[in-house]
């Protein structure tokens, strides 16, 4: 470990959280994660908004807190390429980045929070709030259980997937993937193998 | 009181005395068709009593021995249960057409749970392609092949297809040995020691929604799900058909079918349909839902609807 | 008894060259049939190219052809008993014994068929489960083997009261001959009923299906009894009246006239406009998608029955041994390309979702059904030499002798 100056070892704990955070959102889709994600939480019984609280991505907030870093940076609310360690976000920011940018739901003064449009503070437990003052719709549909994926049992505890589990707020468009293979043709749905 | 259950006690066991008589004159009758190294177990497996009519300690004994069977088989601890239907349950399935990117995801996580054979192929789910500008809907149209490097494709859309558990099926009608039923919570299963391989449900079902054991199936020991129900997954013989159960062996027990938890959109609803808070139920009470070929009146209880709020955009 | 049946063996096993070659020709390909069948049996359908997309093919197409000449017995009996035409009333029992062995394959090809037909005891009832009435199928498994065993009884009671030199008794055979009628017209009905009650595949969901099955069978059947009758009537001392032949003839005419009649209704209602029936029916006659492989056949099975038709339409033609005998080979064979191929494989063309996979039978499907038909044939071969042998006299029972030996039998 001597040979690694303290910056080098940052970026390696940031690096090794972005795999893992990779790695669980990449694999959530996998059966049996989801069946392992079964006896994370009992949350059936619980208000709604608890449920968001107690399933927000903490795990992909790798710098958190923010303040750590900011509490020492004056405040420029300027729109501008941002330098390290943030100077991967212009280039992954896909969210309307043409008309919006950090400051737009981060807060300016208190780094930890994030801020609605009117201007009232939220924790990054309830970043679904922000999601919400957009798209409206879609939020309502996710509260009745219509836009968003559902695992564990129909009778008995659930898990209601929350907005950032499939969408990065960064990179909010579901990304489109590679299709698993086609079924064979009728010609050829046997393969005679040698005994 | 005492007296009624008796005479019933009676019937019942007469019926049961009747039952093993005729099964043995089915014995005599077939015995010519068997194998003449047949041993007890083929034995029993060839005149075993159509599912309904097998009584508890009948159908406990033959789920013992197919556990011990297919534990030696392929190798592993494997259950096979009967669980019955629940009460007031009426299973129903809603699919969101504009959120399914036709990944292919729940055909796959189907084959596993289900133990379908890969060789000879079987799939119970079939995801078809459409053209959106072309003309809607029309089956003749639909691409079932499809391999992009990567799905949505832009001007795309897809509908996947498996068993419609109709609430009239006409498969259940035409089977000429009733090995095909509906049950109490609306699965249509089917007994895989009663069929007779005539296919005649195949031509009956209006989605295609019926597989054929064409060949003896082949299913990878390390990939066998060991968690199996009668009608259900567990390995079936050649020569008899098999359909989607909703995996009743998850269902039954509470769980969501493997291609719910699959789905990495979400645009699979499963739930019961007498619940008013289930996950169908919400899909129903807030949109307009639309079921395949309604027009034959086979009332399926699996609806497809558009949430409109696509976010996927293809490339 | 035991001596009645040592002289059925001895007049089948005497006979002209021709016939014993005939014979052993029947059981090579009975033999080859066999072989075959237990490959098939071993590895399962896919040996065949049935698939699921067409979960039927050339097995089921042949059953259906063959329940259509089953039924055409009836062409013979309705004018030989109910008429009282005395040349075809003289053959009636030889279209008896065809419909025997037509129904004797019938069964066999739905038995090679079945993906488990050891457990056929499912379908008796009471010991196994039959879904009657509510399966089309059970309907025909029962009305199939009723006339079977009808035919049956007709055809050796007619023998057995000729064996012993007694006329049989109008009372016992005049309730079975009429009861015959109606059960042919069964046989073929509900066979349609098997395809047309289906709503899933629009291409059989048609009222026509059962009236053209039987028209279709009344050309068929026929055909192929015009055949073997002259076949029959070189080979042995039985005789046929031309005019009898003439006169069946006449019958396929008006049959005919149906066939097409009702071949042209349903095609032009089911592409007239645009409807769930177009595509099967663009894919038959025309090629849908580019897959085209049953468009040759079904054109020519329309051209064959055309000519035959106008060469049984034409009174000269008709009433012309080798013209008549031209006009037969091409409506069976027309026939048995329409029904088999024609009707079977489009009802799945293209499949309930749309995919089209062309079905076309393979090697071992053709090898099979060979066999049957070789043993459908040998059927009909050895019951009709039985029969003829007992017509003509050459196999009687020495009543003196036997008297009561018969009696008690």
């Amino acid at each position: 470990m001597a040979q690694f100056n303290w910056y080098q070892r940052i970026l390696f704990s940031v690096m090794l959280c972005v795999a893992a955070a990779a790695v669980v959102f990449v694999s959530s889709g996998d059966i049996l994660a989801a069946e392992g994600m079964a006896q994370e939480e009992n949350i059936l019984d619980r208000p709604l908004e608890e449920i968001v609280g107690q399933l927000a991505p903490q795990n992909q907030l790798t710098l958190f807190p923010c303040s750590d870093c900011h509490n020492d940076l004056p405040p420029n609310p300027k729109k501008r390429e941002l330098g390290e360690p943030h100077n991967e976000l212009p280039g992954i920011f896909k969210h309307d980045a043409k008309n919006r940018w950090c400051l737009d739901c981060h807060d300016m003064r208190n780094r930890d929070k994030l801020r609605l449009l009117n201007g009232a503070l939220v924790d990054f437990k309830e970043y679904y709030r922000l999601c919400e003052q957009c798209h409206g719709r879609i939020y309502r549909e996710w509260k009745v259980g219509v836009h968003n994926k559902i695992t564990g049992h129909w009778k008995g505890e659930k898990q209601y997937w929350h907005c950032a589990k499939c969408h990065n707020p960064h990179d909010p468009v579901f990304k489109p993937q590679k299709p698993a293979p086609p079924p064979r043709k009728p010609t050829e749905i046997y393969i005679k193998t040698k005994k | 009181m005492s007296e009624n259950k008796n005479t019933e006690h009676r019937a019942q066991k007469t019926d049961i005395t009747r039952r093993k008589f005729l099964a043995g004159l089915a014995a005599c009758a077939s015995a010519l068709s068997l194998p003449l190294n047949a041993d007890a177990s083929m034995l029993e497996e060839y005149f075993r009593q159509h599912f309904k009519r097998l009584d508890k300690d009948e159908l406990n004994t033959i789920l013992k021995n197919l556990e011990k069977e297919f534990s030696q088989k392929y190798e592993k601890a494997v259950t096979v249960k009967a669980t019955p239907a629940m009460e007031d349950v009426l299973f129903g399935y809603t699919l969101d057409v504009s959120r399914c990117i036709g990944c292919r995801k729940c055909v796959y996580a189907c084959i596993k749970e289900n133990n379908q054979s890969r060789n000879p192929q079987i799939h119970w789910i079939k995801d078809l392609e459409f053209k959106r500008d072309e003309k809607w809907f029309h089956f003749k149209d639909s691409e079932p092949y499809y391999d992009p490097p990567e799905v949505p494709q832009k001007g795309r859309f897809y509908l996947p297809v498996q068993c419609q558990q109709c609430k009239n099926p006409p498969c259940v009608k035409v089977c000429p040995v009733k090995a095909t039923w509906q049950e109490p919570d609306g699965i249509v299963v089917v007994d895989y020691n009663w069929c007779i391989g005539c296919r005649y449900c195949m031509a009956a079902c209006p989605y295609e929604a019926r597989r054929f054991n064409w060949g003896k199936p082949d299913i990878p020991k390390e990939e066998l799900n060991p968690n199996m129900h009668y009608l259900g997954n567990r390995p079936r013989p050649k020569g008899v058909v098999e359909k989607c159960t909703w995996c009743i062996q998850r269902t039954r027990e509470g769980r969501y079918p493997a291609c719910i938890e699959i789905c990495p959109t979400g645009a699979r609803k499963f739930g019961n349909l007498l619940d008013p808070e289930s996950d169908v139920r919400q899909v129903l009470d807030n949109f307009r839902v639309f079921r395949l070929k309604e027009d034959l009146g086979t009332n399926p209880k699996f609806f497809y609807f558009f949430s409109l709020g696509t976010h996927i955009k293809a490339k | 008894m035991f001596n009645g049946l040592g002289k059925i063996l001895k007049v089948l096993s005497s006979g002209s060259k021709a016939y014993k070659l005939w014979v052993a020709v029947l059981f090579v390909l009975i033999a080859i049939g066999t072989a075959l069948l237990i490959k098939q049996f071993d590895e399962g359908l896919i040996a065949t190219n049935m698939r699921d997309q067409v979960s039927w093919g050339w097995y089921i197409a042949n059953f259906t052809f063959l329940v259509g000449v089953a039924a055409a017995a009836v062409v013979l009996v309705v004018p030989g008993y109910l008429y009282h035409y005395e040349p075809i009333k003289e053959i009636v029992i030889l279209g008896e014994i065809m419909a025997v062995s037509a129904v004797v394959m019938c069964l066999v090809f739905v038995t090679i068929d079945m993906g488990s037909p050891e457990r056929f005891w499912h379908l008796i009832p009471l010991i196994g489960i039959f879904n009657f009435p509510q399966s089309i199928l059970a309907w025909d498994v029962l009305v199939l083997n009723a006339y079977l065993v009808l035919n049956l009884s007709i055809v050796s009671y007619t023998l057995y009261k000729l064996y012993k030199g007694e006329h049989y008794s109008k009372k016992i055979m005049m309730p079975l001959i009429i009861l015959s009628i109606p059960a042919a017209i069964n046989i073929h009905t509900v066979t349609a009923f098997i395809y047309a009650g289906i709503p899933a595949r629009p291409f059989w969901n048609i009222d026509v299906l059962a009236p053209r099955f039987i028209a279709s069978a009344f050309c068929s059947g026929p055909a192929f009894m015009l055949i073997i009758f002259q076949i029959i009537r070189k080979t042995t001392p039985f005789k046929i009246k031309d005019e009898a032949l003439f006169k069946i003839g006449e019958i396929m005419m008006y049959a005919m006239i149906l066939n097409l009649f009702f071949l042209f209704s349903e095609t032009f209602t089911a592409t007239y406009l645009p409807s769930n029936k177009n595509a099967s029916h663009e894919y038959l006659w025309h090629g849908l998608n580019g897959y085209n492989q049953l468009v040759p056949w079904i054109w020519s099975a329309l051209v064959l029955n055309l000519a035959a038709f106008l060469l049984l339409l034409i009174p000269k033609t008709r009433k012309k041994l080798t013209t008549l005998n031209l006009a037969c080979v091409l409506l069976f064979v027309g026939i048995y390309i329409e029904k088999g191929l024609g009707l079977v494989v489009p009802g799945y063309i293209p499949s309930a979702l749309g995919e089209i996979y062309e079905y076309f039978p393979n090697t071992l499907e053709i090898g099979i059904s060979i066999g049957v038909w070789a043993f459908g044939l040998l059927v009909f071969t050895l019951l009709s030499k039985i029969a003829i042998a007992v017509i003509s006299g050459e196999l009687r029972c020495e009543c003196s002798l036997e008297a009561k030996c018969s009696d008690n039998a």
